[in-house]
């Protein structure tokens, strides 16, 4: 078993393997927390009409199955689809595209959770000390921290575990679209099993380490 | 400013950003690489044998171009092409390939290779498949036996020849009510988990012989019973398995890369090129894993005619 972990290891092409899969899910996270906090917190703080609805399609959202978003996705970017003349099928942008739509209702959905649950009588007393709306905002988002970072955690492991959307809109080229996930697919359907198994723990390690460094973070800020 | 006019406009930001990221990384880049990368979809023997990755280094220095190979099986293949989302296709389902190429998603079509088929089984051969001459009465033994059987069941070229086979044998296996259904395991996978799983469960599989040679000393619990020794070798000639490039048209397809297709398809059938595919693997093997036979290779130098 360590023989074919060090051989995984030695693989030239790993490095691509790993970089990239870091480049798309860190680019699909980002994009993720980018729209999925500021939507979340305001759906949190906010009473609107319809937002039971909003908040059952979010819920929902976060039971996608990665493999039906990626062939959605994969209709909507192929040159015979609306979205064809971007170019963007078999590339890493589709890939990050089809990651960001699996991340973003964990983020927004567990965000809002989180900002729900602040002690309502905190916005009481903020606003009396003359906050404004937006400072209140920002007070009840701080608070909430934990949970928003569980929700960026949850939606981390979701889409760095998930091969079905980055298989179907990639399409595992070799030096190009290889991610973990879907290089592991490939040694298994090759009935390469150590190595496949090799590649498993460097994805569960990676794993490890980032969240490691997510929740150093936000011990940091306490 | 209000908390929600903020938030909202972070929102946009966000999505902005993310837009501007996404195209910096894809569509320019794709747009200036246009002439330089080449997509071809092709079935899974063709990369899990290793032959891509021996003889496509060589076109891709010959033209200063990328060659993005997507191996997903014939079926998914074929469908890429039709929408026009590859410049090419390397497959093996000539019927197939015929519908494709009448329904005018392509201009030709050429033969390039062929090896065969060969059926491996559990190595006490319960359904007594040896003692058949010809394929077709091998699998009327393994219906009789009603042996464990594993197919592709995903389209692929395997898959169709596979079907085809059971037909001329007079027997249906897996339709509604057909007789026996229950030894007959349709995975819906590639060649090489199908053989995995047909080595777990001592089934009988239809298998193209290069992706079996090449899997062999993995697989304990299976071997070849009929198909001889090497592919001319195989007393049936029903289980001949060709392979043809097929590069999509461009006229039909705005988007696909007409020339470097046309280019690839040239260089696929030139004489240099077949003669690397004979070769490709015959040391380790003894004998080669696919044998050229475009009209170029086959012919004395006449000249060819589209």
């Amino acid at each position: 078993m360590i023989e074919n972990i060090l051989r995984a290891l030695a693989d030239p092409a790993l490095v691509a393997i790993v970089s990239l899969t870091f480049r798309v899910t860190g680019s699909a996270l980002l994009v993720a927390i980018a729209m999925g906090v500021p939507i979340g917190a305001l759906a949190g703080l906010t009473r609107f009409p319809g937002r039971r609805l909003v908040t059952l399609v979010l819920y929902t959202g976060m039971g996608l199955p990665p493999v039906v978003v990626g062939l959605v996705v994969y209709m909507l970017l192929s040159r015979s689809g609306p979205f064809g003349s971007l170019e963007w099928l078999f590339t890493p942008s589709a890939m990050v595209a089809a990651q960001t739509i699996i991340a973003f209702p964990l983020v927004a959905a567990l965000t809002m959770s989180a900002v729900d649950g602040v002690d309502p009588d905190l916005r009481l007393q903020v606003r009396a000390l003359g906050a404004t709306r937006w400072q209140t905002g920002w007070t009840v988002l701080r608070e909430a921290r934990i949970g928003v970072t569980a929700a960026i955690v949850a939606a981390f492991g979701g889409i760095i575990s998930e091969v079905g959307a980055v298989m179907l809109v990639g399409g595992n080229i070799e030096g190009h679209t290889r991610v973990l996930t879907t290089a592991i697919v490939l040694s298994t359907r090759q009935g390469d099993f150590a190595l496949a198994m090799a590649l498993g723990l460097v994805l569960l390690l990676l794993a490890l380490g980032a969240n490691a460094a997510l929740l150093q973070l936000q011990g940091r800020s306490r | 400013m209000s908390a929600s006019r903020v938030l909202v406009g972070l929102s946009i930001l966000g999505i902005a950003a993310a837009a501007h990221a996404l195209s910096a990384d894809g569509g320019t880049a794709r747009a200036a690489t246009q002439a330089s990368v080449l997509r071809l979809a092709t079935t899974t023997s063709t990369v899990d044998t290793g032959l891509l990755a021996a003889i496509l280094p060589e076109f891709q220095s010959q033209c200063g171009c990328r060659v993005d190979v997507l191996a997903v099986g014939t079926g998914q293949a074929i469908e890429l092409g039709r929408r026009g989302d590859v410049d090419v296709l390397l497959v093996h389902a000539p019927e197939q390939e015929a519908v494709f190429v009448a329904e005018g998603h392509a201009a030709r079509r050429d033969d390039v290779m062929y090896n065969d088929f060969v059926i491996v089984g559990p190595a006490g051969d319960p359904a007594g498949v040896a003692q058949a001459s010809t394929a077709k009465e091998a699998f009327r033994r393994v219906a009789a036996a009603a042996a464990p059987f594993a197919s592709r069941g995903d389209k692929s070229g395997t898959h169709t020849k596979e079907l085809a086979i059971w037909r001329s044998a007079g027997v249906f296996p897996g339709g509604a009510g057909a007789p026996g259904a229950a030894w007959y395991l349709s995975v819906g996978q590639g060649m090489g988990e199908t053989l995995t799983f047909a080595n777990e469960r001592r089934a009988y599989t239809l298998t193209d012989r290069a992706t079996w040679v090449s899997m062999q000393a993995r697989l304990r619990d299976l071997r070849q019973i009929f198909g001889g020794a090497s592919s001319p070798a195989n007393p049936d000639r029903d289980l001949r398995n060709q392979y043809g490039v097929i590069p999509v048209d461009p006229a039909r397809h705005p988007g696909v890369n007409g020339p470097l297709a046309l280019r690839f398809a040239d260089w696929l059938v030139s004489k240099p090129t077949q003669r690397r595919i004979a070769e490709f693997g015959r040391d380790a093997a003894g004998h080669s894993l696919f044998y050229p036979d475009s009209d170029d290779y086959k012919s004395t130098g006449a000249v060819r005619v589209r």
